[in-house]
C-alpha cells in the first residue's frame, strides 16, 4: 500500500463501496435492493478489517491534514461496528416499510465516511467538512418516511437546527484562525501556547463547543433529539444515536485534549456544568415519555452527560473511559433500537410502552435480550454498561471531581426507574388488545446477537479493551 | 485612504445587513443581501484577496442571489411583489444611467483599440504569487488543501444523492 494513502485506507474502502453502490443501483435486478445492503455491509466489514491491519501504526498525510493514530483507529472500530449493525438491521426493515432503495445504503455509507473522517481529521477545515458530510447524509436519511408528518418534521428540524449549529462552528473556526493564524490543530496548539489566550481564542472555542454540543446533543442543544428519533426510521435513529455521537466525541476530544490544553481549566469548568445539566435534564424528562423511541432519545442525551463526565475528568483514565464507554454505548443502544425495530403491533412499529405488556410470555427470547440491553443502559453488572460507568465515574473521583461523580451516580439511579419500567411491562403486565408480534428477520437477529455478544463480552472482560482505549488516547495527552 | 474606504463600506455592510433582517418584504430583503455581499467583496479587495472578491461577486452576489430571488418569487406570490411599483418615478432615471453605461463601454473599447490608456493590456494587474492571488489560491487548493478539496467533492455528491432521493419520493 502506498504510504501516502495508508492513513486514509479505511476511509477509501468505505468511499469506494459507496461509489460502487451508486453504479450497482443502476444495474438489474431492479425490484429488490437487498443485495445492495449486502455489498454495503461487505464494504464496512472490509473497512473494519483494514483498521485491524493498520492497528498500532502512526502516520500523517496530505500536509498533515489527516492523521492515523490509535485514537482514530479506535473510533474507526466503534463507527464501523455501529454502521455494520445498522446495515444489518436495515435490510429487512427498509423493505418492510417501503423505503428500501440504493440511495439509502449509499447515504448510510457516506455518513459513515464522514464519521470516520472526523476521527482522522487534524485540521478544523477538514473536521468541518467531515461534520457536514455526516450531517447532510443523516438529514436525508432522517426524512426517508416522507409521506409521514413525523418524518418530514424529523428531517426539517434536524436540518434547520443542524445548519444553524454548523454556522456557529464555522464562525468559531474563523475566530480561532484569526487568533492563531492557522486551522491546523498542531499549529493552533503551538500558537495558543506561545502567549496568554486572548478573548478571540476563547470565544472561538466557545462557538466550536456550541457546534459540537449540537452534534452530540448535550443540553441545552438537545431539543432536536426526541423529535428526530421519533420521526426517523428506527435504523437511522440508531445510527444518529451511536455513530454520529461517537464521531462528535472523537473530534471534540482531539480538539480539546491535544489543541486547547492551554485553556483546559476554562473548558473543564464549562463542561462540568454542561455534563450535570445534560445528565439531569435527559433523565428527568425521559421519565415522562410513553413512546419508547422518545424515551431512548432522552436516555441518549443523559448518556452524553455521563460521557462528558469522563471528558471533564481528563487524563488517560478519563479519556480512555470515554472511548470504552462509547463502544459499550454503541452495542447497547443499537441493540435496544434493534429489538424495537423487530417488533410490530397491528402493522405498526411497537413504539408505545403499552405494546410491551406481556412480551416476556409471547416472545421470551426477544424480551430477555431487550431486558439485558436496558440493564446495560442502567449500568447493572454483569453487563458492559456497568463496567463503562464504573471507569467513567472512577476517573472523575480520581481527578478530584467527587461531586460530579455523586451527581452522576444519583442520575443513574433516576434512570433505573424508566429502564426498569419497560422490563416491568414486559414481565409483570398482561397484554391488552392486539398482540405484539416479532418480524422474522435473519439479518436483524444476527445484529442483535452481535450486539448482545459485545455487551456481555465487554461486561465480563472489560480490561483488554479498556487497555486498548487508554493506549489509544496516549498520543493526545503527550 | 484604505481606512476611509473601509469605514464607508463597513457602515453600508452593517446597515444593509440590518435592513435585510428588518424589511418585511422578502424581495427587498434579498436586494439588501446583494448590497451586503457586494460590500463584503470590497472588504476582500481591501485585504488584497482578489480571487475571493471575484468569487464573492460571481458566485454569491450573482448566481446564489438569482436563486434566492427565484425561490421567493415562486414560493411567495404575495401582493407585495406583484402590486404597483411604488418607485415608478425612478424609471425615468434608467435612460440617463443606461446612456452613461453605454458611454463607459464605448470609452473602454476605444481605449483598448488604441493601445494603452484605459483598460489596455498593460494596465492589467500582474498576477504574482502572493496571498489572495489566483495562483496562490490554486496552489493551496491543489497542494496543502488537496484532501479537503476532494472531500468537498464527496460532500457535494452526497448532497446530490440526497436531493435526488427526496425529489424522487415526491413524485411517486
Amino acid at each position: 500500500m502506498d504510504a501516502a494513502v495508508r492513513p486514509v485506507a479505511p476511509l477509501l474502502v468505505v468511499a469506494g463501496t459507496a461509489f460502487l453502490l451508486l453504479v450497482l443501483d443502476l444495474l438489474p435486478p431492479r425490484g429488490t435492493k437487498r443485495h445492495l445492503g449486502v455489498v454495503a455491509l461487505a464494504g464496512v466489514v472490509a473497512a473494519l478489517l483494514v483498521t485491524v491491519v493498520l492497528w498500532g501504526r502512526e502516520a500523517r498525510a496530505f500536509s498533515g491534514m489527516v492523521v492515523l493514530d490509535g485514537f482514530a483507529l479506535f473510533f474507526d472500530v466503534v463507527i464501523c461496528y455501529a454502521a455494520a449493525l445498522v446495515l444489518l438491521l436495515s435490510m429487512d426493515y427498509c423493505g418492510r416499510h417501503g423505503i428500501e432503495s440504493g440511495e439509502y445504503y449509499v447515504l448510510v455509507l457516506f455518513s459513515t465516511l464522514g464519521m470516520m473522517l472526523m476521527a482522522h481529521a487534524a485540521d478544523l477545515i477538514l473536521i468541518f467538512l467531515a461534520l457536514e458530510l455526516m450531517s447532510l447524509s443523516l438529514y436525508v436519511l432522517a426524512g426517508f418516511f416522507r409521506w409521514r408528518l413525523t418524518g418530514g418534521e424529523s428531517a426539517m428540524k434536524y436540518f434547520l437546527l443542524g445548519a444553524f449549529a454548523s454556522g456557529f462552528f464555522v464562525y468559531g473556526v474563523a475566530l480561532i484562525y484569526g487568533a492563531t493564524g492557522s486551522t491546523a490543530l498542531e499549529r493552533i496548539a503551538a500558537a495558543a501556547g506561545a502567549r496568554p489566550p486572548g478573548p478571540l481564542l476563547v470565544v472561538g472555542l466557545g462557538l466550536l463547543l456550541v457546534g459540537f454540543g449540537f452534534k452530540i446533543s448535550s443540553v441545552p442543544f438537545h431539543m432536536w433529539a426526541p423529535d428526530v428519533y421519533e420521526g426517523a426510521p428506527t435504523s437511522v435513529a440508531a445510527l444518529i444515536a451511536t455513530g454520529s455521537k461517537a464521531a462528535g466525541f472523537a473530534a471534540l476530544l482531539r480538539v480539546l485534549l491535544s489543541t486547547f490544553k492551554v485553556v483546559q481549566p476554562d473548558w473543564t469548568a464549562l463542561l462540568w456544568g454542561v455534563a450535570v445539566l445534560t445528565m439531569t435534564v435527559g433523565n428527568v424528562v425521559a421519565i415522562a415519555q410513553s413512546n419508547v423511541k422518545r424515551m431512548l432519545a432522552y436516555s441518549s442525551v443523559a448518556h452524553v452527560g455521563y460521557v462528558l463526565v469522563g471528558v471533564v475528568a481528563g487524563g488517560a483514565l478519563g479519556a480512555g473511559g470515554v472511548l470504552f464507554y462509547l463502544l459499550v454505548y454503541t452495542f447497547t443502544t443499537v441493540g435496544a433500537f434493534g429489538v424495537i425495530l423487530l417488533l410490530e403491533r397491528g402493522r405498526q412499529e411497537a413504539v408505545n410502552l403499552d405494546d410491551y405488556g406481556g412480551l416476556a410470555e409471547s416472545h421470551p427470547v426477544l424480551a430477555l435480550v431487550l431486558a439485558l440491553f436496558l440493564l446495560s443502559l442502567t449500568g447493572m453488572p454483569p453487563t458492559a454498561g456497568f463496567a463503562g460507568k464504573f471507569y467513567l465515574f472512577g476517573a472523575a473521583v480520581r481527578s478530584g471531581y467527587i461531586w460530579l461523580a455523586v451527581i452522576a451516580v444519583l442520575n443513574s439511579a433516576v434512570a433505573a426507574y424508566y429502564y426498569l419500567r419497560v422490563i416491568v411491562y414486559m414481565y409483570m403486565r398482561d397484554r391488552e388488545g392486539v398482540p405484539t408480534g416479532a418480524v422474522p428477520s435473519f439479518a436483524g437477529r444476527l445484529a442483535l446477537g452481535i450486539a448482545l455478544w459485545g455487551v456481555l463480552q465487554l461486561g465480563v472482560m472489560p480490561a483488554p479493551v479498556l487497555n486498548l482505549a487508554q493506549a489509544a488516547v496516549a498520543p493526545l495527552l503527550r | 485612504m484604505a481606512l476611509g474606504v473601509f469605514l464607508i463600506v463597513a457602515i453600508v455592510a452593517v446597515a444593509s445587513a440590518l435592513a435585510l433582517v428588518l424589511r418585511r418584504n422578502p424581495i427587498h430583503g434579498a436586494l439588501f443581501l446583494v448590497v451586503n455581499l457586494g460590500c463584503v467583496a470590497v472588504l476582500y479587495l481591501l485585504l488584497g484577496a482578489e480571487f475571493l472578491a471575484l468569487a464573492q461577486v460571481i458566485i454569491y452576489a450573482g448566481a446564489i442571489m438569482v436563486l434566492f430571488v427565484f425561490a421567493i418569487m415562486v414560493l411567495i406570490p404575495g401582493k407585495e411583489e406583484t402590486g404597483p411599483d411604488p418607485l415608478r418615478s425612478q424609471r425615468l432615471m434608467a435612460v440617463p444611467l443606461g446612456l452613461f453605461l453605454l458611454l463607459e463601454i464605448a470609452l473602454v473599447l476605444w481605449g483598448s483599440r488604441s493601445g494603452g490608456g484605459v483598460g489596455g493590456a498593460a494596465s492589467l494587474p500582474q498576477v504574482g504569487v502572493r496571498a489572495g492571488g489566483i495562483e496562490s489560491v490554486g496552489r493551496l487548493l491543489l497542494g496543502d488543501y488537496l484532501f479537503a478539496f476532494e472531500v468537498t467533492s464527496i460532500l457535494l455528491l452526497a448532497a446530490l444523492v440526497g436531493v435526488l432521493t427526496l425529489a424522487k419520493r415526491k413524485s411517486e
